[in-house]
């Protein structure tokens, strides 16, 4: 079964259409890359998978249910541009919040293993809207990771990040895949994201115009995509 | 790394805690509730606005009526405050959800729409309920009215025509979350729909603090207020999901 399938999807804001007949698939344990320029409809696209609207046409199925059943998103974690935590809650408090909607059987106890994993524990108690940037991004992956997601979400997760949270992002993501875990990411960051990928699909106009395998070109060559496939 | 490799966390999923369905819901309610109330005790932004505001207008009241006046007009003024204040907490509702993107994150999470939704609810109306509550007592003080003389029925129409003014002040807080004149748009759109609820409960609370108890020629408004939370807080628990996801 695909951990993600998309078949014809189609988005409107009005009568634009910001998605036009996406087909895309993410086998279960794929890191896929979704690249392409501002507007194309990347987050559009994330947001769409991850049931925040739904599509005007096509259908979207996680592990073979709806976006929106219960047991989709609880397979789900997501990063988005925001970090998703509440400046007036702690650290712990925000962590444990999560962890008791997702029905986790010791939200307090996954929340402090957390919080160390990202290096926040010594700050567990102090409020959100005290944190530093960097430190508000590792609690948001913490967040994101905390019930255990077999498929990932993440909406440029490397953008604005500080040196401690890339480090710590991928080498959860790392951890991830190595676990079977499914991965799909926008990004811009092409160089951080082409090392993880195990495919790419890239995006003009909203209309996927390539989806294909990560190869050692691309790697090497962040700017092989675009060149071959994209405009000039 | 090596520390890593040995850590007890993993990413592997974890399993969720089973309980049976009805069980899981409340507890998804009560979540939501206390998460909300706690961010509003920390900043306290809402409430001091509805509670200040709630105090200015009632002074104001007291100088514009006469006794006698008032003791005829009580239930109205009462229910203009309380409606007046209450939108002012009821905007906080979803806009706190706002500013980190945290709306995203709650309809993620694997919690019906009319958890969220009751959740929500659930916190205003306590926050509601507070400020009308220290009202009341201001109310009497500063127009000379008594008006525990029924306390108990002027309690139950409180409770009633608050839980009309919360359901939909947290539905239409919901619909109006991205408009950016949300402050405006939602007594203009929650007011109309409440006309029934406050007609009832004006009426209710005009002849409670007169000290006239609830009997047959007015038994039918506290049964229009009954009816109107039961079908609007139904109407709302089946569109929250439509109204945050589209």
């Amino acid at each position: 079964m695909s951990a993600v399938a998309v078949e014809g999807v189609w988005k409107f804001y009005g009568d634009f259409p910001a998605l036009r007949d996406i087909h895309l698939d993410a086998a279960e344990g794929a890191a896929l890359a979704l690249i392409g320029r501002n507007g194309a409809g990347k987050t559009t696209l994330l947001r769409t998978i991850a049931g925040f609207s739904r599509p005007g046409r096509g259908s979207i199925k996680i592990f073979g249910d709806s976006p929106r059943e219960v047991a989709a998103r609880r397979r789900m974690g997501f990063i988005g541009h925001g970090i998703s935590v509440y400046d007036e809650l702690s650290a712990l408090e925000n962590l444990m919040l999560y962890g008791r909607l997702y029905g986790l059987p010791n939200p307090r106890q996954s929340a402090l293993e957390w919080l160390e994993r990202t290096g926040l524990e010594r700050v567990r108690d102090g409020l959100v809207r005290e944190f530093s940037r960097g430190m508000r991004q590792r609690l948001a992956v913490a967040r994101a990771f905390l019930h255990g997601p077999s498929l990932l979400l993440l909406d440029e997760p490397f953008t604005a990040l500080d040196d401690k949270a890339i480090a710590v992002l991928q080498r959860l993501l790392r951890e991830a895949q190595a676990e079977g875990k499914t991965i799909l990411m926008s990004t811009h960051q092409l160089r951080e994201a082409l090392e993880l990928a195990t495919h790419v699909a890239l995006l003009i106009r909203g209309k996927v115009v390539f989806h294909g395998p990560c190869t050692a070109e691309m790697v090497s060559d962040p700017g092989f995509v675009y060149a071959k496939y994209g405009e000039q | 790394m090596q520390s890593m490799a040995s850590s007890s966390v993993s990413v592997a999923a974890i399993p969720e805690r089973r309980r049976p369905a009805a069980i899981e819901f409340v507890r998804q309610i009560f979540v939501v509730m206390v998460k909300d109330l706690r961010a509003e005790f920390r900043t306290k932004e809402a409430i001091n606005a509805s509670l200040a505001f709630a105090l200015v207008i009632l002074l104001l009241f007291s100088f514009a009526f006469e006794e006698e006046t008032t003791r005829d007009i009580s239930g109205g003024l009462l229910w203009i405050v309380f409606a007046f204040a209450g939108t002012l907490i009821l905007n906080r509702s979803f806009a706190r959800e706002q500013p980190n993107d945290c709306l995203d994150a709650l309809i993620a999470a694997p919690v019906p729409a009319a958890a969220l939704f009751l959740g929500k609810a659930l916190a205003n109306y306590f926050l509601v309920l507070a400020v009308e509550l220290v009202s009341l007592p201001v109310f009497g003080i500063f127009h000379n009215v008594n008006w525990t003389r029924q306390f108990w029925q002027l309690m139950v129409v409180v409770a009633l025509g608050t839980w009309a003014l919360t359901v939909i002040g947290t539905i239409f807080s919901a619909l109006t979350v991205n408009i950016r004149l949300r402050e405006v748009m939602l007594p203009m759109l929650t007011y109309p729909i409440l006309i029934p609820a406050l007609l009832a409960a004006m009426m209710l609370t005009t002849d409670l603090v007169a000290g006239k108890p609830i009997g047959p020629d007015t038994v039918s408004w506290l049964k229009m207020l009954i009816g109107f939370d039961i079908i609007y807080t139904a109407v709302s628990v089946v569109l929250v999901e439509v109204i945050l996801v589209g």
